[in-house]
């Protein structure tokens, strides 16, 4: 069996694979499908400061080898996941979670990452500047390289832990945002967050989403994460987390060919959801079928043919 | 064997009336199944559209078998009655709290539409626990009205149609009122319209099962959750789909 062990900032990864933020709860609801322990980390639901609802129902719909989301990072604010969440993750997991985060405001973020950041349970925080369903902050943190840096830069003052910073793949220059969050002090890179999409009733001509808009996930956008993680990660230096339509153990291996050094796996959850497990067996398939010993021998392979 | 996971094998499969289907299968995954009023979650493709599962309510099941009745109302549906006997499908099992609030003497189910399957089994269930238990099923027509020959083999059985072509003119609530019904707990599966009539008719000792869109269907996605009275949420697909009529804000 080849050596699938990744250290990186602020997480020991026993192996690369991390469910991805908003598609596994606090962890513990897969209990009842698996341990979690085989898992290299948990990206926890997104948290902010206060209890957020999120967006009215319908949230969800469905495209081509994929699905829209408006859930409106619904979270019982960070307190009650540090405090209550957090508790009942631990007792079922005994490693260090990547703990993602939003905000609507920069004193939001702030106050959220110095309060998430002293849990023991997390290893770094995810800085979720890319959120596509909330009005006001989310997404236009990410998508303005100045506006990225600011709060990347903040947080990173307060945050006792790593800060990987999430990227949105809704803009025209993903390389400069990425590079603006590693000027001001991000330990890792996240990408790609979904891609904003609508579908409608073929009726009454009404989105069939009650936000409108929703965030696109799933199989088909894997290429477009694939080119996003390629150019991100030989334009900085700090570790690139990949994900975007990851189904398959194959899926992985060729987002850290792209670059990736991890990698999350967010709607293959949902619809399998054994989807984490089976990948980190067919990675293991994988490189032993090409006689691959350790994991670092893929990472960035892809670079060599520029 | 996974938990909650499995295939299962369609062994019957066929149309009641017009659009509306009963499908059976077979497989391991049936005795994930605890209480009536559960739901199932379906892969109807290997390939990758549609992307997500279907959720579908659980007309009868016992530890190997789960029989389901669905109208094809979309693409996910539509692709479903052209399955065959002898195809597998992967199921997620034994989702939802189900109508797991069962302490009381007399009890009516009310369905509407194909809300209706859900309770058959309930009424089953009533009967192996000693419950006087009454249907009222509504429908928009007599043309939509299926299963009514298997409730009144089970229990005294009351029919409504809002065009008065079978049993009722009008609305459950019109049955319910002019049998002269009384309950110490009603048990509802239909549209949002219906359960929110009742609610408001009947604001205490119901136990409503509601529908939603979907992502995951185990409490994953919080694609689904619902404003209640008493908590920020309740997600349809584990605090639910059954709420108790006193924790639902009608409209909400």
């Amino acid at each position: 069996m080849a050596n699938l062990h990744v250290s990186l900032p602020g997480l020991d990864l026993k192996n690369p694979v991390i469910p991805a933020s908003g598609t596994f709860g606090f962890g513990y609801e897969f209990t009842k499908f698996y341990d979690i322990n085989c898992l290299g980390s948990i990206s926890t639901k997104g948290t902010t400061r206060y209890e957020r609802y999120g967006n009215p129902l319908p949230r969800i719909a469905e495209g081509p080898a994929g699905m829209l989301n408006a859930i409106g990072l619904q979270n019982p604010g960070v307190e009650a996941v540090v405090n209550e969440e957090f508790v009942k993750l631990a007792k079922v997991y005994d490693g260090h979670v990547l703990a993602n985060m939003g905000g609507h405001s920069l004193q939001e973020y702030i106050e959220t990452a110095e309060i998430l950041s002293k849990s023991d349970l997390v290893g770094a925080l995810e800085l979720n500047i890319s959120c596509p369903n909330v009005k006001e902050g989310g997404m236009q943190f990410g998508t303005d390289p100045e506006m990225a840096a600011k709060v990347t830069r903040e947080v990173k003052k307060v945050s006792s832990k790593p800060v990987y910073v999430k990227l949105s793949p809704n803009v025209t220059d993903i390389v400069a945002i990425a590079k603006a969050v590693e000027a001001a002090g991000a330990d890792g890179i996240s990408l790609i967050n979904t891609l904003v999409g609508m579908r409608f009733n073929l009726k009454t001509g009404a989105p069939i989403i009650k936000n409108k808009t929703g965030g696109y996930s799933g199989p088909a956008i894997f290429p477009v994460a694939l080119r996003m993680v390629y150019q991100v990660s030989q334009a900085v230096s700090v570790p690139v987390i990949g994900m975007g339509g990851i189904a398959s153990g194959e899926d992985a291996i060729e987002m850290m060919i792209a670059g990736a050094s991890a990698v999350e796996v967010g709607a293959a959850n949902l619809v399998d959801p054994y989807a984490c497990p089976r990948i980190i067996e067919e990675m293991n398939t994988f490189l032993d079928d090409n006689g691959i010993k350790d994991i670092h021998e893929i990472i960035g392979k892809s670079h060599q043919y520029d | 064997m996974k938990n909650y996971q499995g295939l299962m094998k369609i062994v019957s499969h066929k149309k009641l009336i017009d659009q509306v289907y009963e499908m059976k299968v077979e497989g391991e995954a049936a005795k994930f199944l605890k209480e009536p009023g559960q739901f199932v979650n379906i892969k109807l493709t290997k390939g990758m559209t549609p992307f997500l599962r279907r959720p579908m309510s659980v007309c009868d099941y016992d530890d190997h078998s789960i029989t389901m009745i669905y109208k094809t109302v979309g693409k996910g549906t539509k692709l479903m009655s052209t399955m065959q006997v002898g195809e597998e499908l992967d199921f997620l099992t034994g989702l939802g709290n189900g109508f797991d609030s069962r302490d009381v003497k007399k009890a009516i189910v009310i369905g509407g539409g194909l809300g209706v399957p859900p309770l058959y089994r309930l009424v089953k269930t009533f009967k192996a626990e000693g419950v006087d238990v009454t249907a009222v099923l509504g429908f928009n027509s007599a043309s939509d009205v299926f299963y009514q020959k298997e409730f009144e083999a089970l229990c005294p059985t009351y029919i409504a149609t809002m065009d008065g072509s079978l049993g009722t003119k009008g609305t459950v609530i019109d049955a319910i009122k002019e049998a002269g019904l009384t309950f110490d707990g009603y048990y509802a599966c239909g549209p949002v319209p219906m359960l929110n009539a009742l609610v408001k008719t009947y604001p205490e000792h119901g136990y409503l099962s509601y529908e939603a869109r979907m992502g995951c269907g185990f409490g994953a996605c919080m694609g689904c959750s619902m404003k209640v009275k008493g908590a920020p949420y309740k997600r349809v697909c584990v605090e639910g789909p059954v709420f108790k009529s006193e924790e639902v804000i009608v409209n909400g």
